[in-house]
């Protein structure tokens, strides 16, 4: 079994779905519901194959810190609103192949957006280096 | 008394063996696992008091009527009558092993690795499923899942003949290769139940695998540096190695060699067992591991099984030989690169092997051996400077 990042985006430099999607703020309360209740049904649906492991959101809000010598305080920077990629959230799945975790991130991509369509928005999938290597040498 | 109530190891033996037992008698699956659990509650509760003469009848009549009591309760929804009074009263124990009933169907091909290896912890190994999800790093309530889902997909066959061996094995080396990760020892558990179907069964490749098992676990302490490096065999410090242990498995392996049933694990074995044997690497009898590489492709001849022998190979004909049979495996292989890589280096052409180094470290499989390889590049790139 390998573990695999589901990874999603709020991509500003260019179509995160075919055809563009509408900011959510936009969507109808019930395209919204319906949205969430399909990612509940997808981790509800990882969970009874014995594949879940993670799924956490993240604040689009965030800060850049970076180290500037001994003895000074951090340096900030950001939000970086001009960001072009940022990473929205994600999932991790422990699966036997990498065709079912491509197939689990496909699912993902199919939740509903406007008009009860597929968004069909890009998900990076990601397997996870394991600790050790196995005893053959 | 203050001795624990039930000691786990005695748990840990007997439970797979009274599963076995009430499968044999025709049980479901999924339903015998709960009425074991049942019984070794009971026996925590009541051994204590009353410690039985024989614990594996005990759990054995105990567990049975846990299982007789769940069938009236559903079948007395749908008739009044019970039926289950014709089935046969749980007499003495029977002495036959069920080990290798019990793992052939936990190991069924109908099931992916991932979830037979779950399955067989739980059921022969005895492992609670926190402490199987604590060694995969994933939630309990996930493990919890995988397992019943498991046992769903075995049950409802007739549990009466144990099935391919083959398969057995390859799950428990899979098992083997999880390591140690947690607070269970998989290595450790691995052959413990290889130990347990060696036991059960005259299939000398059983043997093999058990012997190739404590060969490479005898290396354990020198695989790994204090700070958690890996070490790759040619540098290990032999004298760390558990030369008790290889003594066992040569004479496992010796002894299964003798039945005259070669099979890949004896083979395997063997390869492994010319490594424990050398003082150190420039000592090592490579003719020899050749020729068993050679037989070994005859048994299964993989890709991997030929990326090995290249290093063999390249030990016996020179490293430019060993490339030439590198050169003709996939170039998508893992570990692919890192042998060439190595013959490179052996063969004097450092800025490629460096190149290849790099390379193999970006598509390593594990941290440990990505960090390996960016050392050997970066110490290539060093001595160049």
């Amino acid at each position: 079994m390998t573990k695999y990042l589901l990874l999603k985006h709020y991509r500003g430099d260019h179509e995160i779905a075919p055809g563009g999607l509408t900011p959510m703020d936009q969507w109808s309360p019930e395209e919204i519901e319906a949205h969430m209740a399909f990612m509940g049904t997808v981790i509800e649906d990882f969970k009874q194959r014995g594949e879940f492991v993670d799924a956490q959101a993240l604040s689009p809000e965030g800060t850049f810190v970076r180290y500037d010598g001994e003895g000074r305080a951090p340096v900030t920077d950001g939000p970086f609103a001009e960001t072009k990629d940022l990473v929205a959230g994600w999932m991790v799945i422990d699966v036997d192949t990498r065709e079912r975790a491509h197939e689990a991130a496909a699912y993902l991509s199919s939740a509903p957006g406007p008009g009860g369509e597929p968004i069909r928005e890009w998900i990076e999938v990601r397997p996870f280096l394991g600790d050790a290597p196995g005893v053959t040498e | 008394m203050t001795q624990p109530a039930v000691p786990d190891d005695l748990v840990r033996s007997l439970s797979p063996r009274v599963l076995g037992i009430l499968l044999r008698r025709g049980a479901d699956f999924a339903a015998a696992e709960d009425a074991v659990q049942d019984a070794l509650v009971e026996a925590v509760r009541r051994w204590p008091e009353s410690p039985p003469e024989d614990p594996k009848a005990w759990l054995v009549t105990v567990a049975w009527r846990k299982l007789l009591d769940l069938r009236r309760a559903e079948s007395a929804r749908r008739h009044r009558e019970q039926r289950v009074e014709r089935e046969p009263e749980p007499g003495p124990t029977e002495d036959t092993d069920d080990t290798l009933l019990l793992l052939s169907r936990c190991c069924h091909p109908s099931l992916t690795p991932g979830s037979a290896i779950a399955l067989t912890l739980r059921a022969v190994g005895g492992l609670t499923t926190a402490q199987i999800a604590q060694a995969f790093l994933v939630p309990e309530a996930t493990m919890a899942q995988r397992i019943s889902r498991a046992k769903r997909t075995v049950s409802g066959e007739r549990f009466d003949r144990p099935g391919e061996v083959g398969a057995v094995l390859r799950v428990l080396y899979l098992v083997f290769n999880e390591g140690f990760t947690g607070e269970v020892d998989l290595a450790e558990e691995a052959i413990r139940l290889t130990r347990q179907l060696s036991a059960a069964t005259d299939d000398p490749e059983v043997e093999g695998l058990l012997a190739l098992m404590l060969l490479h676990h005898a290396r354990r302490a020198a695989r790994w540096t204090a700070s958690g490096d890996l070490v790759p065999l040619a540098e290990q410090d032999r004298r760390l190695w558990d030369t008790a242990l290889i003594t066992e498995a040569v004479g496992i392996l010796q002894e299964a060699l003798r039945r005259d049933r070669l099979g890949e694990y004896q083979v395997q074995a063997a390869i492994a067992a010319l490594h424990d044997d050398a003082a150190s690497h420039a000592e090592t009898d490579w003719i020899q591991i050749l020729e068993w590489y050679d037989e070994l492709l005859t048994h299964s001849d993989t890709p991997v099984v030929r990326l090995n022998r290249a290093v063999a190979v390249g030990e016996v004909d020179g490293p430019l030989a060993g490339l030439r049979e590198v050169e003709r495996l996939d170039a998508d292989l893992p570990r692919r690169d890192a042998v060439a890589a190595y013959l490179h280096e052996a063969a004097g052409t450092r800025g490629e092997a460096a190149r290849l180094y790099a390379l193999a470290s970006e598509r390593a499989q594990s941290a440990a051996e990505r960090d390996l390889l960016i050392r050997r590049a970066a110490r290539l790139h060093a001595k160049d400077g």
